[in-house]
């Protein structure tokens, strides 16, 4: 029984499309590795760089803050003459909290808009998506974000934390303090599962004892079970790397199962400023944050940042470590590309060991070949009034370690 | 699918629809403006586009008519069989992670892991499920047969059991969702949240050289072509008008001795068996391939562009999935801030204003005595015009 009529149509329909796609791709194909780069357009008396935020989507709500920074940057910039004599023009694009968006735009910013530079990116799914793309085109991106490490890209500055300048240190902290125990909290993806490993590899070394470890979906609000497993533990400390909303559910539960900072201290890794104001600092009072950077951090450079932010973007608005390492990014590539004496990528690149530059943060120093800066870490204590003081700091800017080398116990990890 | 299911006995039967089953077959007029249709469509896609766009444009245009091959299942699946499939990110997924892990086991080299492997999962050999990967004659086949087994299995257990409407829908949402949940857990095997990334090769070709890329792009419209074809054969046949009976009155279609549950099977495993070819070349056109392209968002946005094209039309969904994603792209380019709220707004001025999706457009502009009809009749039955006459030149 004949089900399909028409045969010759198909047929001939088939043969036309292997015709035409014969003659399209039966040309040179070269094997060498064509990829030339795109040259960034210089031309004019502006440069373009990009700028690639989640402007919608769930990320959105954390990375418009960094854009807001990422231009403070670029009009003080501009407001003192601009690069090389050259005005910076800001070009938007919205990664959407998608990571194949994100190498959609990457890759527009680069070809279409010949940007000279790209700043952004939050999560790590979306610098993994994007990597490629800087990579192939030989371009730039500076990541603004404390991330899990493990990652070295030639064309990618990482002016946020690696994990030996953020987890370590508070790890060291939580054992400083006398707490031979913890439980890890965290959002399920990279990031915490991979921040988890290394957790367990230095509690290993170090004679604490990881008493559980749970994964909550991104976005998932549900932790009653959770919150009753770490109570039941009974661990000195927990240390947290949920993201997002995730945060203002666990701690809701946290707070009403009884459990307070000074019984069972929560150390968290993603709650910022930013966040602080999100979650109600009635959940969070007393609780620990590791970063870099916080309002509060004392120094003339901070001064002026928070009020240069403040002036621009409203007096409520807090500043945070990503913002903070996203307005470094900035000026550090400024320092870079007056230093080479030009836009050109690779020449940029090899300027950039040795680059200082006084942050809010304080001094700052690019390591040329992690690519990633040598920062000072900070543990800091929620207040009441939303804002986290210092208690503890490194001292002096520690080197980034992405693959955690000067470590004998992490050995075992890349 | 002659396999006859005594119908039950109390089981009342509906009125059919005016139209159940149209009677009209392309005559051999017909034939010559389907042919010149592929042939313009071919010109388009073949000579044209590749002259007039960009390496990048060209780039962003592969990776539309990758998701307008889903659409053409979804055209299927849905438009012709009345099923609504929102779950067709898992076929998407399965096509496209078997493709990834190939590139990537061809990109280690013989007996060399995945990078992504040695960073987040410490393994010290290749997982059992990963070896087969690494043959592309197990690897290529994989693509389209895996997401039609999957299809095959979950449809001949559903379709028996006469779920049908929103708990179809429901249950092929709940499928996409187990599965990200499954990828997102095995972080150490399948990449987690990022996915399969960093994908350079292609068999041997370097796919960082626009040449190359040019390469994927002819692959994918050829494909797409072919699959058009081969739809346009399949809803000719006297298999597609069961399966529009079976979408307009499945009872009255069992009553007839025809076995619905076979007839709805097939287009289901046909319009997976597209997604998973539409998910392989994703891969080499996109570079990527990670659970925030298979989950739930992404699975009722391949619908919203079958929707939006005119689901019952040959090739509506194609216009649709390809229009929807231009628009995503073009309103995002321009306006960063707000392109969220424009998109929503086109979809509901689709929806609302033109039923029928954009295919109705050209019916429309064609038959004007449509608009002396009576609105709701004039709509409905333009749908149901258009799903009969599919000869249109490709636009």
């Amino acid at each position: 029984m004949s089900i399909f009529r028409g045969r010759r149509i198909l047929a001939g329909a088939m043969t036309l499309v292997a015709a035409a796609a014969m003659t399209a791709c039966g040309s040179k194909t070269t094997d060498e590795g064509g990829a030339t780069g795109v040259t960034a357009d210089v031309s004019g008396d502006t440069v373009k760089v990009g700028l690639l935020n989640s402007l919608s989507g769930t990320m959105a709500i954390s990375e418009v803050t960094v854009r807001d920074s990422i231009m403070l940057a670029v009009e003080e910039i501009n407001a003192a003459g601009g690069v090389l004599g050259k005005k910076i023009q800001p070009v938007g694009e919205d990664g959407a909290s998608d990571w194949p968006t994100f190498a959609e735009k990457a890759e527009k910013l680069i070809s279409e808009d010949r940007v000279a530079a790209v700043f952004g990116c939050w999560t790590s799914a979306s610098r993994k998506a994007v990597k490629p793309v800087f990579e192939k085109n030989k371009a730039l991106l500076f990541y603004p974000v404390q991330y899990e490490g493990l990652e070295q890209s030639p064309y990618i500055f990482y002016t946020g934390a690696t994990t030996n300048q953020q987890i370590v240190p508070g790890l060291d902290y939580l054992k400083s303090q006398g707490a031979k125990s913890v439980y890890l909290v965290g959002s399920d993806y990279v990031f915490p599962r991979t921040a988890n490993k290394i957790i367990k590899a230095y509690a290993a070394a170090n004679g604490m004892t990881v008493l559980g470890e749970d994964y909550a979906p991104l976005g998932s609000t549900e932790f009653g079970t959770i919150v009753n497993k770490v109570k039941s533990s009974g661990a000195d400390a927990v240390f947290n790397t949920l993201n997002g909303d995730s945060n203002v559910a666990f701690f809701k539960e946290y707070k009403s199962a009884g459990l307070s900072a000074a019984a069972m201290p929560v150390v968290s890794v993603s709650i910022a400023e930013e966040e602080v104001k999100g979650i109600g600092t009635q959940y969070l009072e007393g609780q620990l944050t590791a970063w870099n950077y916080y309002q509060t951090t004392p120094g003339a450079a901070n001064s002026k940042f928070v009020a240069a932010y403040k002036a621009k973007y409203g007096a409520d608005k807090p500043t945070s470590d990503p913002m903070e390492a996203a307005y470094v990014g900035v000026h550090l590539w400024k320092a870079m590309v007056e230093k080479a004496g030009a836009f050109d990528v690779e020449k940029v690149r090899s300027a950039s060991d040795g680059i200082t530059f006084d942050a809010p943060e304080g001094l700052v120093t690019v390591d040329g070949k992690t690519q990633h800066i040598a920062k000072t870490a900070r543990i800091g204590k929620i207040g009441a009034d939303g804002l986290i003081t210092e208690v503890w700091n490194s001292g002096k800017p520690v080197a980034p370690d992405p693959y955690l080398k000067t470590y004998p116990w992490a050995s075992g990890l890349s | 699918m002659t396999a006859v299911t005594p119908a039950p006995p109390s089981t009342a039967v509906r009125p059919a629809p005016a139209g159940a089953v149209p009677p009209g077959r392309p005559a051999g007029r017909s034939r010559l403006r389907t042919l010149a249709g592929f042939a313009f469509g071919a010109a388009l896609l073949f000579a044209v586009a590749p002259l007039v766009l960009s390496d990048f444009r060209l780039a962003l245009l592969a990776k539309y008519l990758c998701v307008a091959m889903v659409a053409v299942g979804i055209g299927i699946a849905w438009g012709r069989g009345g099923m609504l499939t929102l779950g067709q990110g898992v076929f998407f997924g399965l096509g496209g992670y078997a493709m990834a892990m190939h590139l990537k086991l061809a990109a280690a080299g013989p007996g060399g892991m995945p990078d992504f492997m040695q960073l987040y999962g410490q393994l010290d050999e290749l997982p059992l499920w990963w070896r087969p990967f690494a043959s592309p004659w197990f690897a290529l086949p994989a693509t389209v047969l895996l997401p039609m087994a999957v299809a095959f299995g979950l449809g001949s257990l559903v379709f028996r059991r006469r779920v049908r409407g929103a708990y179809f829908a429901i249950l092929s949402q709940a499928l996409a969702a187990a599965m990200v949940i499954l990828l997102i857990g095995q972080q150490g095997t399948t990449g987690g949240t990022n996915g399969l990334t960093d994908i350079k090769g292609f068999f041997g070709y370097d796919l960082y050289d626009p040449v190359n890329q040019r390469m994927v792009y002819f692959i994918i419209a050829g494909t797409l072509l072919a699959l058009l074809a081969l739809t346009r054969q399949l809803i000719h046949s006297r298999y597609g008008e069961l399966l529009v009976a079976v979408r307009d009155g499945e009872e009255r279609v069992r009553f007839l001795g025809y076995d619905p549950a076979s007839v709805k099977l097939v287009a289901y495993v046909v319009a997976a068996g597209m997604a998973g070819l539409a998910g392989a070349l994703f891969v080499p056109a996109v570079g990527i391939i990670s659970p925030a392209l298979i989950g739930i968002v992404p699975s009722i946005e391949f619908v919203i562009g079958v929707a939006v094209g005119g689901r019952a039309t040959l090739l509506g969904p194609v216009l649709g999935a390809v229009a929807v994603a231009w628009a995503r792209t073009a309103l995002s380019e321009r306006f960063p801030g707000t392109w969220t709220y424009l998109q929503g707004l086109l979809f509901v001025v689709v929806v609302a204003f033109l039923p029928g999706g954009l295919a109705s457009l050209w019916a429309l502009a064609r038959r004007r005595d449509v608009a002396a009809q009576p609105l709701w009749r004039g709509r409905l039955s333009l749908g149901r015009r258009r799903a009969e006459r599919t000869e249109v030149p490709a636009a």
